[in-house]
């Protein structure tokens, strides 16, 4: 979220090697300085990102089911359990469901609005700002808000959506949102929507700016009609840019917690994800098991990010 | 050279503040005279519920500094959190607020909390509550905590003037759920809401009552010791009614939490609510006249049976401040700290020495009851089940409410039963 400018869109051309100061010997204490930068940063991200990864992945193979320190070693009884479990493969499917729309809103939202904007729309830098804006929003403060647009109240006591609907006479487009058992989890998907689409414009945005106006020049004294240059010039030098947006926002779906506790609450069925069952199963104070969902959250995440993170590595050090 | 030094200074100095923070936590303890006491009442009525008990244990304890330990949020569920964390640190606060009943039963088990038995008999307690409210609080032959306040679960609010409008006589009683449901039908038939209900928990209260009405006090107490049969056609019969009752409610339930529900009644939109009489501070706030704006009467089929639930406070295991804590626990069960908290909270004291002359019209009802009826243990407020039963039953009703599946419901309800049965 907070890495505005990912690392595949364009980065400032790497130097040569910077030439080693005059007067310094070679082969001298040269690692000192460097080491003992990175050292608090190694400590920190060592003990309270990996450190703590290794004791909750501890915690998910104990037999520890209540407040009261762990009974024994479990092995992998708590994943079996987990799988087993007719409402966790259901949450599952939620997140899955969840995720595709989520992707797919904001990718088709986003690339739209980057090329409307692209072709110097007016007032461009106002369009900009309006769909960027949703952004700043917290997930919680705008939950509050979309819990009371999606009312599932239909009729007379209809607000929100739903009365909206109503007054335009539209009534067949009522429907209860996200309580429904199969498709609930898809209003939930319609704030993330709204929300990060300006975010994946924004990186569209920049992944047009990044092509050279050559290049389309090129194209067009090659004779090729407007679909062709979309075709074979633009998209290729977008997709990196596709992906990045992939990356992101498939791990922030995938971690979704605060928008359905701030829309549906934690104990709601239709909305259960992982996340809101770990929460869950922590208070309930079921730690192995609570510790089990985020571990197979935490490979889920990975799955993603992981072969993204070898690819950018390979890349850089090809330069 | 000069990079280096400047390197080694930036290290030491994070390195330093690592320190610091690691060290931040243990600085805390010391003065004896504190006595920290950690709540969920953060606001409202509890707060000043709160409020007035500090005045009173201040006057009792003049040498004693109450230091307020409250955490805000989630109804209880993020002060739990926080209060967990607290034990397992060997970290305790001087006393906690919890569920007086089975909720108990995961701090006990965990040895987190101490026996009170013999604090009971010191002080003279067990005279001064009542013999049922005590047998509901023993666990394992203990009693591991002093109830602060007495609700009631079981209560049925109605709109007269609704009634009315629907034709039903306003003061009507019901013998049976069967009677009542019938009378909802009319109601729903004029285009009125019959019964409002909010999200998940309060479609708990609303099993937890209904299944009193239809199984009894004696068979409803067996579901959680063992001796009724949950998959019975005895319970089989009470979901039939519960999801009856459901299809009588308002469809944007799980939008509302109860005072939403509770202010549908109010404002004339809906007939019924079932909810626990904390209900009443909310008609009180708005000025409304029992007997003439709202009637308050037990569900129908429970009348004579007490579904209580209450509030208690604790002794922690090696807490920080031992007498301190028996201060406190004294306050609560004094008659003075049960008026001036009770007053202010709108509930009613669990002693039955206290002078509750000048508490309210609807609160004299239910002490009148609390003295005269059985007494039951509320599911819905941690006082029949310990808090992982109460889970598997809330994401059973969860999903009953999404997928309208009775047969399902059972099925979850005795799972949640096999897995938390106490032995």
């Amino acid at each position: 979220m907070s890495s505005t400018v990912p690392g595949a869109v364009k980065r400032p051309g790497r130097s040569q090697q910077p030439r080693r100061p005059k007067g310094r010997r070679p082969g001298g204490r040269g690692w000192v300085a460097p080491v003992l930068l990175i050292l608090p940063t190694v400590i920190v991200i060592g003990v309270f990102v990996y450190g703590l990864i290794g004791s909750n992945i501890h915690t998910s193979l104990q037999d520890r089911h209540n407040i009261g320190p762990s009974q024994g070693f479990a092995g992998l009884e708590n994943y079996r359990d987990l799988f087993t479990d007719d409402d966790f493969i259901y949450s599952l499917r939620n997140l899955l469901l969840y995720t595709a729309t989520f992707l797919v809103g904001t990718l088709c939202l986003g690339f739209l609005w980057a090329w409307l904007l692209e072709r110097k729309a007016r007032g461009e830098s106002l369009f900009r700002a309006i769909y960027l804006f949703p952004m700043a929003v917290s997930f919680v403060a705008s939950g509050v808000v979309w819990r009371w647009l999606l009312n599932n109240a239909e009729g007379d006591r209809a607000s929100g959506l739903n009365r909206l609907f109503e007054t335009l006479h539209l009534d067949f487009l009522q429907n209860p949102w996200w309580t429904n058992e199969r498709w609930g989890i898809l209003a939930i998907a319609v704030p993330a929507i709204w929300q990060l689409s300006g975010y994946v414009m924004a990186l569209f945005l920049a992944g047009f700016r990044g092509i050279p106006e050559e290049l389309r020049e090129a194209a067009r004294i090659d004779g090729a009609s407007e679909w062709q240059l979309y075709r074979h010039v633009i998209f290729p030098q977008l997709s990196p840019v596709a992906l990045s947006a992939i990356i992101i926002i498939g791990h922030m779906s995938l971690k979704v917690f605060d928008l359905i506790m701030a829309i549906a609450g934690q104990t709601n069925y239709t909305t259960q994800v992982p996340a809101t069952q770990m929460w869950i199963e922590f208070t309930r104070g079921d730690y192995a098991r609570s510790a089990a969902i985020g571990t197979v959250l935490l490979l889920i995440v990975a799955v993603l990010i992981v072969p993204y993170l070898v690819s950018t590595y390979r890349q850089e050090r090809r330069r | 050279m000069n990079a280096t030094r400047k390197a080694l200074a930036a290290g030491l100095a994070a390195l330093s503040l690592l320190a610091v923070s690691a060290c931040g936590s243990d600085s805390e303890s010391g003065d004896t005279n504190e006595v920290e006491v950690f709540t969920w009442w953060a606001e409202g009525s509890e707060k000043a519920g709160l409020d007035a008990l500090v005045k009173v244990f201040d006057e009792q304890n003049p040498d004693l500094k109450f230091v307020n330990g409250a955490v805000a949020g989630g109804a209880g569920s993020d002060a739990k959190n926080v209060l967990q964390s607290r034990l397992q640190n060997g970290e305790p606060p001087a006393t906690f607020q919890a569920h007086a009943g089975a909720e108990l039963t995961d701090y006990i088990n965990a040895g987190q909390i101490e026996d009170l038995t013999d604090l009971y008999e010191e002080k003279g307690w067990n005279e001064r509550f009542p013999e049922g409210l005590l047998e509901r609080l023993k666990q394992d032959g203990g009693i591991y905590s002093v109830p602060s306040n007495i609700h009631r679960a079981n209560m049925l609010w109605a709109n007269p003037a609704v009634l009315e409008k629907a034709g039903i006589e306003a003061n009507k009683t019901y013998d049976s759920l069967d009677a009542w449901i019938a009378d909802l039908k009319k109601i729903k038939a004029k285009g009125i809401i019959p019964l409002s209900i909010a999200t998940d928990w309060t479609q708990v209260h609303l099993l937890e009552t209904v299944l009193l009405a239809d199984l009894g006090a004696e068979a409803y107490n067996g579901l959680w010791d063992g001796t009724t049969d949950w998959s019975g056609s005895e319970v089989e019969a009470a979901l039939a009614d519960y999801s009856t009752l459901l299809s009588l409610t308002n469809t944007d339930r799980q939008g509302l939490d109860w005072p939403d529900a509770t202010q549908l009644v109010i404002d004339g939109q809906a007939a019924f609510n079932v909810m626990g009489d904390w209900a009443e501070a909310a008609f009180q706030e708005q000025k409304k006249t029992l007997d003439t704006d709202y009637t308050a009467v037990p569900v129908p089929g429970t009348e004579g049976v007490f579904d209580f639930l209450a509030d208690s406070f604790t002794k922690p295991v090696d807490g920080p401040n031992p007498s301190g804590t028996e201060a406190w626990l004294e306050t609560i069960a004094s008659d003075e700290g049960q008026v001036a908290f009770n007053k202010a909270k709108g509930s009613i004291p669990a002693s039955t020495t206290a002078d509750t002359a000048d508490f309210g019209a609807y609160q004299q009802t239910a002490i009148k009851s609390w003295a005269e009826d059985e007494i039951v243990s509320s599911v819905a407020h941690g006082a029949a089940t310990s808090v992982n039963w109460l889970t598997d039953i809330t994401a059973a009703v969860a999903k009953f409410g999404s997928n309208n599946d009775a047969a399902e419901l059972q099925e979850g309800l005795v799972e949640a039963a096999e897995d938390n049965k106490p032995e």
